[in-house]
């Protein structure tokens, strides 16, 4: 019925204010060949256990977030802003 | 009349009589009655039918595991069927029925069901009814249905209203007993934000019964002095009347409060029940254990009742349940209910206690007869208990009594930590199934972790709190009570599955009739796993959800399997621990804020101008605007697209979404998400953009227009106004975000217009400040423009829908109204119309545009002739990369086409299917569909536009449309998807 994300921004809020879009990808480089862009478009992992997911945050700072959600237990291991993903990346 | 009131005793209010009624018999209760004391109270023991063989039935239990005295409570919309009368409280006034008889609950037609038992056994209705199957929907479903039966609903509107709420805390309680109360006193005198939930209507559960002294006071006053200091405490919330049904993730509880449902005639400004979510940092849970019954013959005639039940109906209610009682216990928790019945002067008949030793030594010192090693085989009467059969070494004995009461033992309530996945595991030395104590964000203490007596459970609830609290870094203090005296702290006893010299029929599940024999048939059958037995014979699948008559299913299945309880295993615990009410899980959505509406800034001018609309979402469009004299829709968006091909229309489409993008990488950005190129587009222009997904189909289009270097206007189709914008957000923060970009939404901000017709510029003229002739504002310009001699900005684009000379004018919400009536009054000496959507749609498939209908998610750019607005040149943009696979670039994809029939007279629907012409309509001959239809006033047909085949190289060819749904068959020719204008002369003069 109801859990909680802990928005970097806004804290500790409902999932029902929460969109999520699914594995936290990192898109392939433009020039990546058809195989790659093919994997990221349509392949997805079904892990038991730690899964990295975006979710925006639709009802609150509109933010996209990368949620460390564990697929069993939907426990929330980490939350973060997507956009610090890509810089902790670089 | 068999039970009654006692002269004293109980926490009822005899100064507060308050009358109700019962199948319309007038009853008097007290003040701190429920339903089923006050029945009892009145010597009313039947109280209700069961559901399969209508036998009659009377309470039970004192509490919410209640299966038998389900009643209708109230009148009108506020009807509530399946109440648990030991759950409603009773108010002056109320109105309660008994349900599932007819006529009369005293004499009822389907107790003929009984006779027919052995057809009705386990599983009767998959053996039973199979053929022939034409019977099942009309006649067998009908009948079970109307047979077998709960309360009914009303069909009348509740008035009443609902709501949900969130609340935040250091420790949840759950459950008010010596446990949950300790643990509370704990930790609110440590400061900690405490919530404790109780299901009852009085804090203090077990102990409201309680004879027993808790440092020298009664319990039931240590109970009112602890909720004094409680409600004293700021930190302090007390929920009573509240049932935390379920745990959820993020350790949220979810607690629905019955805020009003013990009075007559609610507040209205109160809710009658609030929806609790509780995010709890710890939570213990103290909700005690539920006493077991015991599986004999006849254990469901009136009289028969729960020992403890029994206890409370004395204890807290004053009432005796009769006038010579007989208690049949496997332990020592049934001498405690012997012992409280002789001091209130109540007959005690026999203690039959199934242990050969009987009970432990200084358990009992009272004068009623005791027979060990024995057991009550059988219990007779009809309506009332009359008597019992005691079997004891073969040998069986009869006593006449009016009121037995039975103790199988006791099953911890563990259901709330069972939810999210944990299997309880069977114990024989507690004889009952458990959970470990401790979990992640929820402990349990007290009974519910076994451990037994008022003295144990009071310590258990204080120092449990106490470490949960200094793990969250609270200094808290474990409570102490003083010396608990006179309290029986009954051992764990060997459950009792199977009874020896049964005759009658022995319950197992009270509320779904199912019997001891049923358990043994489904095993035969093999159905012998718990989870099929389950479903084969009901049991547990009532509204009880198997409270009572789980654990000793599992017992009879584990003695028929020849295995142990544990080896069977537990069916799955899920939410809800009771059931909730759709009005406290819908709160405040329903009626009108269900869904809002959404109106355009626009919408008062549609509406003074006669405007039908239309929903679409959330926003309600005007769809066509009739004048006097018009008959049919038709015959006003007819009118309404002719007069504007000739003079010009006004059409309100603030509903596009609307996003402002700005920042130096703004152009940059706009070129990746569409597929077409933005980066060099002139400020002042406008340009018409193509989104894709990433896998290559389109997503939405718009038009997106430079009104400076780094500032951007996007708009997007009304549907996916809202995904677009999340999707922009996404690629500004999870793909680019080194990008320099900002996003707003302003789809609220901006009122707007479009302006359509020969004669647009000519009215728009006359409050445009600008020249806005074609040379200095041609097609596709974009710019602020001033209003009114300066009165106002705005923003106009010279974009067409409609193929004609058009504008697109936007102004701040708030003066939408207004412009649009200086408009229409400048636009009257031209023959300016108001158009709605219906007219927007004929003119846009007129001239061959797409929209959703077409943009359905399985087109790529390619399939709408769109194949030049993919851009080679650019390096990366959302989509390129998928668009090259060869499923996507196959010849024989359906691609965009006109649609006209042969005889202009004929028509077809959008939806229809084209088939080649002479060929059958099957799905191998399927060319494509109909995607938009209407009737085309400048051609003088029904046209449409469609999705078929390699459709762009067959325009010319004669087709047959194919509506199977209305077995309608309509002669056509594919064409040009542009009916009007192909060369778009009217678009640019």
């Amino acid at each position: 019925m109801a859990s909680l994300i802990s928005c970097p921004h806004c804290g500790s809020r409902p999932k029902e204010e929460f969109t999520v879009k699914g594995a936290a990808l990192a898109r392939p480089e433009a020039d990546a060949d058809e195989a790659t862009w093919f994997d990221h478009v349509y392949l997805r992992d079904n892990p038991r256990g730690l899964y990295d997911e975006y979710w925006h945050h639709t009802s609150g700072c509109r933010r996209w977030l990368v949620v460390t959600r564990d697929t069993a237990t939907h426990d929330i291991a980490a939350v973060r802003d997507a956009a610090d993903k890509k810089e902790a990346a670089q | 009349m068999t039970s009654y009131r006692l002269p004293k005793g109980g926490l009822v209010d005899r100064k507060t009589p308050l009358s109700f009624t019962f199948d319309g018999k007038r009853m008097i209760g007290l003040e701190g009655d429920s339903v089923a004391s006050a029945l009892l109270a009145n010597g009313q023991l039947l109280m209700g039918r069961s559901f399969k063989y209508h036998r009659p039935r009377g309470v039970l239990t004192a509490g919410s595991a209640e299966p038998n005295a389900l009643m209708t409570i109230g009148e009108g919309g506020r009807t509530e069927p399946n109440t648990r009368a030991p759950m409603q409280e009773l108010y002056q006034g109320l109105v309660a029925r008994s349900q599932n008889r007819w006529p009369s609950l005293d004499f009822d037609i389907g107790s003929l069901n009984s006779l027919l038992s052995p057809f009705l056994g386990a599983g009767f209705y998959y053996k039973t009814f199979m053929w022939p199957a034409a019977f099942w929907e009309k006649l067998y479903e009908p009948f079970i249905r109307r047979a077998a039966g709960l309360g009914k609903a009303s069909y009348e509107t509740d008035p009443d209203h609902y709501e949900k709420c969130w609340a935040h805390c250091d420790l949840l309680v759950v459950g008010s007993g010596a446990t949950g109360l300790a643990a509370a006193l704990t930790a609110g005198r440590a400061g900690a934000r405490v919530i404790l939930v109780d299901e009852h209507a009085r804090i203090g559960g077990g102990l409201l019964a309680e004879t027993a002294l808790i440092g020298g006071v009664a319990a039931p006053d240590f109970v009112a002095s602890a909720l004094a200091e409680l409600a004293s405490l700021p930190n302090v919330e007390l929920l009573s009347r509240t049932t935390a049904f379920g745990w959820y993730d993020g350790n949220v509880f979810g607690a629905v409060e019955r805020v009003q449902k013990h009075v007559r005639a609610p507040l209205p400004n109160v809710p009658v029940e609030r929806l609790w979510r509780i995010v709890a940092k710890q939570a213990l849970l103290a909700t005690g254990a539920e006493e077991r019954p015991l599986t004999f013959g006849g254990n469901d005639i009136p009289g028969v009742m729960m020992a403890g039940a029994m206890r409370s109906y004395l204890n807290t209610y004053g009432v005796a349940p009769g006038k010579s009682v007989a208690i049949f216990t496997t332990n020592d928790s049934g001498y405690a209910l012997a012992r409280d019945l002789e001091k209130a002067g109540v007959a005690l008949a026999a203690i039959i206690d199934s242990r050969a030793e009987g009970a432990a030594p200084g358990v009992y010192s009272g004068t009623a007869r005791v027979i060990t090693g024995a057991y009550v085989s059988d219990a007779h009467g009809g309506k009332a208990l009359a008597s019992i059969s005691v079997f004891k070494g073969g040998k069986t004995e009869t006593l006449s009594v009016d009121a037995l009461a039975m103790s199988g033992g006791f099953n911890p309530i563990i259901h709330l930590a069972c939810q999210r996945g944990e299997r309880p595991t069977w114990s024989d030395e507690n004889g009952a199934f458990i959970v470990p104590d401790q979990r992640k964000g929820l402990t349990l203490a007290g009974s519910v972790a076994t451990t037994n007596g008022l003295a144990a459970c009071l310590e258990a609830g204080a120092a449990k709190a106490a470490a949960l609290l200094g793990d969250l870094g609270f200094a808290a203090q474990a409570s102490s009570f003083g010396t608990v005296e006179g309290d029986i702290v009954p051992a764990a006893a060997k459950p009792v599955w199977s009874i020896p010299g049964i005759k009658g029929k022995a319950f197992i599940d009270y509320q779904n009739d199912v019997h001891r024999k049923d358990i043994g048939l489904a095993v035969r059958e093999g159905y012998g796993h718990v989870e099929l037995a389950k479903r084969y014979t009901t049991n547990g699948m009532a509204t009880d959800q198997g409270k009572l008559s789980n654990v000793n299913a599992i017992g009879l299945l584990a003695e028929a399997r020849g295995i142990s309880p544990g080896a069977v295993g537990t069916t799955t615990f899920r939410p809800f621990y009771t059931p909730v009410s759709f009005g406290a899980l819908a709160g405040t959505s329903h009626g009108k804020h269900f869904q809002p509406v959404r109106q355009s800034p626009l919408h008062n001018w549609a509406k003074k101008n006669g405007a039908q609309f239309v929903e679409t979402g959330l926003w309600y469009r005007s769809s066509w605007f009739p004048r006097a004299g018009e008959k049919t829709w038709r015959e006003s968006v007819d009118r309404e697209v002719k007069n504007i091909r000739i003079n010009a229309g006004l059409c309100d489409v603030s509903m596009l979404g609307k996003i402002e993008i700005t920042g130096t990488d703004a152009a940059e950005f706009i070129n990746r998400v569409y597929s077409n190129a933005f980066l060099k587009l002139p400020v002042g222009k406008a340009r018409y953009g193509l989104m894709l997904r990433e896998d290559g189909f389109i997503y939405d289009d718009g038009t997106t227009s430079r009104l400076e270097e780094n500032r951007f206007f996007m708009t997007t189709t009304t549907a996916y106004a809202a995904g677009v914008m999340n999707h922009l957000e996404f690629c500004t923060q999870a793909l680019w975000p080194e990008l320099d970009v900002r996003l707003a939404s302003v789809t609220d901000q901006w009122a707007q217009m479009a302006i359509a017709g020969p004669k647009s510029r000519l009215i728009l003229q006359t409050i445009v400040d600008e020249d806005i002739s074609n040379d200095a504002f041609p097609f596709l310009g974009a710019k602020e423009v001033s209003l009114f001699g300066g009165q106002l900005q705005g923003r106009l684009f010279r974009i067409s829908f409609s193929g004609e000379l058009a504008y697109e004018l936007a102004v701040p919400a708030g003066y939408g109204e207004s412009v649009a009536d200086a408009l229409m009054e400048a636009g009257k000496e031209h023959g300016i119309c108001a158009y709605g959507v219906e007219a927007l749609g004929v003119l846009r498939i007129e001239k061959g545009h797409v929209t959703h209908n077409e943009i359905n998610g399985t087109v790529v750019p390619g399939d709408l002739g769109f194949g030049k607005m993919v851009s080679a040149a650019k390096a990366d943009f959302v989509g390129k990369h998928m668009l090259s696979r060869e499923g996507l670039n196959d010849p024989n994809r359906a691609q965009l086409v006109g649609v006209a029939p042969l005889d202009p007279a004929t028509t077809f629907r959008s939806g229809s299917h084209i088939l080649e012409k002479g060929a059958a309509a099957t799905l191998e001959n399927d060319q494509g569909y109909i995607s938009s239809s209407c009737y085309s006033p400048h051609v003088g047909s029904t046209i449409g536009l469609a999705l078929v085949k390699r459709g762009a190289s067959r325009h010319g060819e004669e087709v047959l449309v194919w509506n199977g749904i209305r077995n309608e068959y309509t002669p056509a020719r594919l064409c040009d998807p542009v009916f009007f204008d192909p060369a778009n002369e009217k678009l640019k003069v």
